[in-house]
């Protein structure tokens, strides 16, 4: 009897498994925003298609696709696409939205400094100054070491500096209770609710864009790719509907993100999001 | 008081995702329970019985996997079952089953090395005697499961309980996906990461009320067959 039981237990989920749906590899910097929760319920609606959205960082999202484990991947480390693109893992790459990293801090500091040069070079020199590195190999993590290491030419190393090994959430908690800087991309922190003493210190400079790219797995590297559904997904991101619910997406009145699908439409970092 | 009026916004908003959230949660641990309790207490017992060479040695590894990290098994789990895996034609991965399939192997040491423990003292009192009226293996596990069967609950408990409080094997096997395998653990997860710690709070404080309706019940039915078992004697 308690085998039957199990037999349903696990068909009834095989079952399931025929619906229409696609699972994206994504980065929780999106998923944490909210703005999965905002667009893909008018995706379902447009196109019947479910889409699954397992978050992680970047390193990992991009792990699993490589495992075939994901029919698309929405990420942001410029490099890591170009070489899963390079390796065949992947067969075509969607520019869909951007925005920037910013530099968080305490609002009550007595460090100050000129420039994003100037913070680099000269941290870990103000006393009480921490920084948390994510340091678990995330578009973010990337981001912030090619930081380090174009203004300063080395790893960053002290006790000032904290690497962490964990999400953008941690970080910003860690942060947030221990007074500390950190680089978050602006979706994270706009919508992240533990702000406590901490405020925007920089943002805007053209370095500290961060473009996301949607990339289709290659059915000829694993044959159960639904390819065709993650083409619709593709497609309807990059349509003017789409884009323009990206750009709709706001948190507490502020645009998170800004499509970029459509080249002829340029626009400046600056200008877009608006803080 | 934030997080007590939280926890009372949360239940008493009667929100669906909540209740799903809550179903899974109990769907997927009650299940990994159950499997586990079907392959850990017949061969816990079995260990208990045999005086085979190398015994002592299968008991103390198997009690040693009680201190498995569930990273490591949604990991190992997560290998098997990826698309690049043995298993992955199945194409089981980020599915509830994965999950009920990682907290199995989770629990199942646990259960087993109980139940081992549950029922030594009692087979060496039943030795005996079981071998003068010449019973069969199988007469004497089932004397045996069924004798010691309020320790083996406990066992069965203890299984259960890391099981629904467990996050690191399913949140890496599962993917927490919205409304398909997010979990009570995972969404606790996800909401400290995004920073909302009062309502992650209130999560745990109804994940504790779960385990304790839980635990409660099956002391019911415990209490139930304790009056029984001492009314027939």
């Amino acid at each position: 009897m308690k085998f039957i039981f199990l037999l349903i237990l696990f068909f009834a989920n095989s079952v399931k498994a025929e619906k229409q749906e696609i699972i994206l590899s994504s980065t929780t910097s999106t998923q944490n925003s909210g703005l999965y929760d905002y667009i893909l319920p008018m995706f379902t609606q447009d196109t019947g298609i479910l889409v699954k959205v397992v978050a992680v960082g970047t390193g990992q999202a991009i792990r699993i696709a490589r495992n075939g484990d994901a029919d698309a991947l929405l990420v942001h480390h410029r490099p890591s696409e170009d070489l899963f693109m390079k390796e065949n893992f992947g067969t075509y790459r969607y520019d869909i939205m951007y925005n920037d990293f910013v530099l968080i801090g305490p609002k009550n500091t007595n460090a100050t400094f000129k420039n994003l040069a100037d913070f680099f070079i000269e941290a870990g020199k103000f006393g009480t100054f921490r920084f948390i590195s994510r340091g678990d190999d995330s578009g973010t993590h990337k981001k912030e070491i090619e930081l380090w290491n174009a203004f300063t030419y080395r790893n960053p190393s002290g006790e000032w500096y904290i690497e962490i090994g964990s999400g953008m959430g941690a970080a910003l908690n860690m942060a947030s209770a221990t007074n500390s800087y950190t680089l978050s991309d602006r979706g994270t922190w706009l919508s992240f609710k533990n702000k406590g003493d901490l405020e925007i210190k920089w943002a805007g400079d053209l370095i500290m864009q961060n473009p996301y790219g949607l990339i289709l797995v290659n059915p000829d590297v694993f044959p159960h790719i639904k390819s065709t559904q993650a083409k619709i997904f593709a497609n309807w991101l990059i349509s003017s509907k789409g884009q323009k619910a990206i750009g709709d997406f706001k948190v507490d009145g502020k645009q998170l993100f800004c499509p970029n699908a459509d080249k002829t439409n340029t626009k400046s970092l600056l200008a877009c999001p608006a803080n | 008081m934030n997080i007590l009026n939280a926890t009372f916004h949360l239940i008493s908003s009667g929100d669906d995702t909540l209740w799903s959230i809550v179903a899974l949660s109990l769907r997927i641990s009650l299940s990994a329970t159950l499997i586990a309790a079907l392959f850990a207490i017949p061969i816990g017992t079995a260990l208990a019985m045999g005086r085979f060479s190398g015994r002592k040695l299968i008991i103390m590894f198997s009690s040693s996997l009680m201190a498995l990290p569930p990273v490591v098994v949604g990991l190992a789990i997560y290998l098997l079952l990826s698309r690049s895996g043995p298993l992955g034609d199945y194409g089981l991965l980020f599915t509830p089953t994965a999950m009920i399939i990682a907290q199995s192997v989770l629990i199942f040491p646990i259960i087993l090395a109980l139940t081992t423990e549950a029922v030594s003292p009692l087979e060496q009192n039943y030795r005996r005697l079981l071998k003068s009226v010449n019973a069969s293996k199988w007469f004497r596990l089932r004397i045996l499961i069924i004798d010691a069967r309020f320790s083996i609950f406990t066992a069965i408990l203890a299984g259960f309980g890391r099981a629904i409080a467990e996050v690191g094997a399913v949140i890496i096997v599962g993917g927490n996906i919205a409304g398909s395998t997010r979990v009570m653990t995972t969404t606790i997860a996800l909401e400290t990461s995004k920073g909302n710690l009062e309502l992650a709070l209130a999560l745990g404080i109804i994940l504790i009320f779960l385990a304790i309706m839980v635990n409660s019940i099956m002391h019911i039915f415990k209490s139930m067959g304790q009056k029984y078992h001492r009314e027939s004697r």
